[in-house]
């Protein structure tokens, strides 16, 4: 492999890893939050891409219009989900939940094929994210290049949001002991919207980001990213923001260099090992707490 | 009425109903063209029956969240396939990539391959149990999930293609050599498992998931008994899976995706978490739905010769997916919950009429 | 009393968890037939006594014996060798951390101080969930009903049980139904099950109101004699503890500050002001 190759994959690597990363900031807050598999997160990562798809295709709508609509329903789509589908289980065992999140999902992957059909649509392209651009030796694609410092940007804002505002304390708090923190006041139903909100902003810009290279969006297209990332999510320690964002990055470029090494058909195997691995001999993740039972 | 007496009584009951229902489906045999919609939803939700219980035996009844079903399935399936598609017939099945010099002249019988399929599931869930058992309850699921597309992407990959044939999968699986042997083979397997969940080892998968910690002060070795659960529920899963290639007759590695361990979870929710009949009532009822009962769904409906649009391609899996959602908000009980069907809560009935006027406790 | 033997030995128990040592170098023993009592006020560390005699917890330092046997035994080491914060570090060699289950077999059996039947089974489920581990069928057997006999007794000695402790007329109801002063004889009665010879009980009075607490003084004497057992208990109620104690512990921040009869209790400065004079809240 010459060092320019070497170089291109790990651009590549590192911004498929940036898309995973967004994602996966959205599985762990939700899970520190509510101790809950979001198992619908890929699909409202898919449902991102047809809204696409809707303002920019049949709509015939400016990028920068689609974008802004985009965020915007994806948002909404995600706090109604959490209204509708884990709201009224909040005092069900956490089995009930996560069968309602399969649920969701199961839901939304039907809707899809229902409201665009099964058939592969192609995903629109924004102008100035599909231009070529050289730097040194490597030439690559605007997206490919933006997205890994669009998820630091993010990652930064989001952790300076957690930690030196109001919200912030009160998802920390949440995170920390349900409860204790409902009566301490803490309006625990805004801030679980809030954490959706965030989730399904990144999601929703990981969409874009993840499609605009790529050929078609089809309904069960969420379902493989979305394990992915949660897997990266539990690498770097469910809860962990940090952690999500590492985990994306080890999963983008591992991915990466095994398709390059000629073994792609495994490139997802591999994922899974991963996290069969991590978590035999680090359950909790590299930053994940240690939890204890009571007895 | 003495316990024994209501004992031996709900034994006969119990028969007599296996044999009216052994009659019905003689009588559905009898009246009905092998390409009946009726045949179709009784093998295939026969078939669900079994997958369900096996894990409902796991997610239900040891309180073990596992997703990795349609892994098992598939691994059955596939072992099933390899070893019974007729010798005669391979090289046309394995025409790409040429089959295996071990393989070629290999044709096991039917019964022994199911056996074979649910063994091989068995020590494989025996292998990777022993790690991933250790893992608390959601992790436990997410492994279980990765482990299920490890099977499914492996039994698909290249350099598999002269066993598996790779992506294009195996077909010319021999068929259900009559009507009523997915009936059969389904009934044995789900009378062992009832066996086994009424057991003293069943009771202990239930103090398992009713709670760890005082199950484990009542010196149940978890470690031990949660394998045990995890490899029968596979074991069953297995044959599940080699029954379902024989309905399908060809199988590819997609067939056994995720969305199969959705379907089967959630008709294991939709009859109860804990009821082995719930889970049975269930599969035939979602299997009826799904396929036959809300077929007209996808059709063009008209009202006075205007088409109602919303009827189209697909509507039937919304509504469908609608009315699972509504279970699992609003009747998170299911059908069943943990109860079962037994007809000691028939015989109260009629034995409270019988004494009323006397009362009072039995003779016991 | 001293002539009798001792069944349970605990020895320089200490248990850190990080840096908080929530037990520090407690050295008990229970006589055979003896009722002891350990008390101290809310987070000396009792439970997690409990704790690590039945095996949820591994010690960070120090042993148990049981009949003589050490059955529980480890020493400080990895990350912990450095922040070990107790006493008699390189006294213990040995590492043994059997499990819960393996406690139980041996013969300790344990109630929780806050309830934990199976709760969605019957009253004679639980006690016949205890039964299981004394089961020699395998898995095929047991299935199969091979093993009908040995079921068969084992149902019939769980009756008996239940009827010996005054569940038998509820013994078909759902645990959960009962009412709490009875949930808590059944978690004796689950715990008698597994045939013990050393019952562990976590504030068995927790919850109860003064009449219960009265009957429940009586329903330990009962079992004690009925099932020749020994009893160590954890417990806040004063009067129970006073009226069937025959030795008590007493235990603040981890540490033991006295033991003796309870007229020496009573009279014990040192416990008045840990504990009688400051957290009586009962």
């Amino acid at each position: 492999m010459t060092s320019t190759a070497f170089l291109q994959y790990c651009l590549t690597g590192i911004s498929i890893g940036g898309i995973y990363a967004l994602i996966a900031i959205g599985y762990t807050m939700v899970y520190g939050i509510l101790r809950l598999i979001n198992f619908a997160h890929g699909d409202i990562f898919m449902m991102a891409a047809y809204f696409m798809i809707f303002a920019m295709v049949d709509f015939a709508l400016p990028w920068y219009v689609s974008i802004i609509i985009v965020l915007a329903a994806t948002v909404i789509l995600g706090v109604v989900i959490e209204k509708v589908a884990y709201k009224p289980l909040r005092s069900a065992p956490r089995m009930s939940i996560m069968i309602s999140a399969i649920g969701v999902s199961y839901l939304l992957q039907n809707l899809a094929t229902y409201l665009f059909s099964a058939l592969p649509k192609g995903y629109p392209s924004i102008g100035f994210l599909t231009k070529t651009i050289t730097i040194g030796s490597i030439s690559t694609s605007v997206v490919t290049f933006i997205t890994p410092i669009l998820t630091l940007v993010f990652v930064f804002l989001l952790l300076q949001l957690i930690n030196h505002t109001k919200i912030g304390m009160a998802m920390r708090a949440v995170s920390k002991d349900f409860e204790t923190s409902q009566l301490m006041g803490i309006k625990i139903n805004r801030v679980i919207s809030f954490t959706f909100v965030i989730g399904c902003f990144l999601a929703a810009t990981g969409s874009i980001l993840y499609f605009t290279p790529r050929p078609s969006v089809y309904p069960l297209v969420g379902s493989l990213p979305g394990t992915k990332c949660f897997i990266a999510a539990v690498f770097g320690g469910i809860g962990s923001i940090p952690g999500a964002m590492l985990g994306g990055f080890v999963i983008g470029l591992s991915e990466t260099f095994i398709k390059a090494a000629g073994y792609s058909e495994f490139s997802d195997v591999f994922t899974f090992i991963l996290l069969i691995v991590v978590l035999l001999f680090k359950p909790t993740g590299l930053f994940g707490e240690k939890i204890t039972e009571k007895v | 009425m003495t316990e024994q007496k209501k004992h031996k009584l709900s034994i006969i009951l119990s028969i007599i109903g296996i044999l009216v229902l052994a009659g019905a489906l003689f009588g559905v045999y009898a009246t009905t063209s092998s390409t009946d919609m009726l045949r179709t939803v009784l093998q295939l939700g026969a078939i669900y029956a079994l997958v369900a219980v096996s894990m409902n035996l796991l997610n239900g009844f040891t309180g073990l969240f596992s997703l990795g079903q349609a892994g098992f399935m598939a691994l059955g399936a596939y072992v099933f396939a390899i070893f019974t598609i007729p010798a005669a017939q391979r090289p046309g099945v394995y025409y790409l990539y040429g089959v295996a010099d071990w393989l070629a002249n290999i044709e096991l019988p039917i019964i022994v391959a199911l056996i074979l399929a649910g063994l091989v599931c068995a020590i494989v869930a025996g292998l990777i149990g022993a790690p991933v058992l250790r893992l608390k309850s959601d992790y436990f699921a997410i492994a279980t999930l990765g482990f299920a597309e490890i099977v499914r992407i492996v039994v698909g990959s290249s350099p598999l293609n002269r066993i598996t044939n790779g992506s294009l999968g195996l077909k010319l699986i021999p068929k259900f050599p009559s009507f009523f042997f997915p009936f059969i083979v389904v009934g044995i397997c789900i009378f062992i498992v009832w066996l086994l969940i009424n057991s003293s080892y069943g009771r202990a998968f239930k103090a398992i998931r009713e709670d760890e910690i005082a199950a484990e002060a009542m010196g149940i070795n978890l470690a031990k008994h949660k394998q045990m659960s995890f490899i029968i529920s596979s074991f069953f899963a297995g044959v599940g899976g080699a029954l379902m290639a024989m309905y399908m007759g060809a199988i590819t590695s997609t067939t056994f995706n995720v969305t199969l361990t959705y379907n089967i979870l959630l008709i294991v929710v939709i009859g109860g978490m804990g009821s082995l009949t719930g889970s049975v009532i269930s599969s035939f009822i979602v299997i009826a739905a799904r396929e036959w009962w809300l077929r007209f769904l996808d059709q063009p409906f008209f009202i006075a010769g205007v088409q109602i649009p919303l009827f189209k391609t697909g509507f039937r899996m919304v509504i469908f997916s609608i009315i699972l959602m509504i279970v699992v908000l609003f009747f998170r009980k299911g059908i069943m919950g943990t109860r079962e069907f037994n007809w000691n809560f028939i015989l109260k009935r009629l034995d409270k009429k019988e004494k009323a006027p006397v009362g009072g406790e039995g003779n016991e | 009393m001293s002539d009798k033997k001792t069944i349970l030995n605990v020895k320089d128990i200490t248990m850190q968890f990080g840096g908080v040592v929530a037990v520090n170098n407690l050295t008990l023993k229970v006589r055979e037939g003896e009722i002891v009592s350990l008390i101290g006020p809310n987070g000396a560390g009792k439970t997690t006594a409990f704790n690590v005699i039945t095996g949820v917890y591994a010690p960070t330092n120090g042993e148990v014996k049981f009949h003589g046997n050490t059955i529980i035994s480890n020493f400080p080491k990895g990350k912990m060798d450095k922040l070990y914060a107790g006493e008699n570090k390189g006294k213990y060699k040995k590492t043994l951390e059997p499990t819960p289950d393996k406690i139980t077999k041996l013969g300790i059996a344990r109630t929780f101080q806050n309830i934990r039947l199976f709760k969605e089974l019957t009253v004679l489920e639980n006690v016949l969930i205890a039964k299981h581990m004394r089961m020699k069928a395998n898995i095929f057997a047991d299935t199969f009903r091979l093993n009908h006999k040995e079921e068969a007794k084992m149902k019939a000695d769980s009756l008996e049980l239940l009827r010996i402790l005054d569940l038998y007329d509820v013994k078909d109801e759902i645990a959960s139904s009962l009412p709490y002063g009875k949930q808590r004889h059944l978690e004796i009665a689950r715990a008698l099950a597994t045939e013990p010879t050393l019952l562990l009980l976590d504030e068995p009075a927790a919850g109860l109101n003064p009449q219960e607490t009265d009957e429940l003084t009586e329903f330990i004497r009962d079992v004690r004699d009925k099932f020749h057992l020994t009893i160590f208990m954890i417990e806040h109620h004063m009067n129970l503890v006073m009226d069937i104690s025959d030795w008590i512990y007493v235990i603040d921040f981890g540490k033991q500050i006295a033991n003796g009869t309870p007229a020496d209790i009573q009279n014990d400065q040192r416990v008045i002001d840990a504990y009688l004079g400051v957290a009586d809240d009962e």
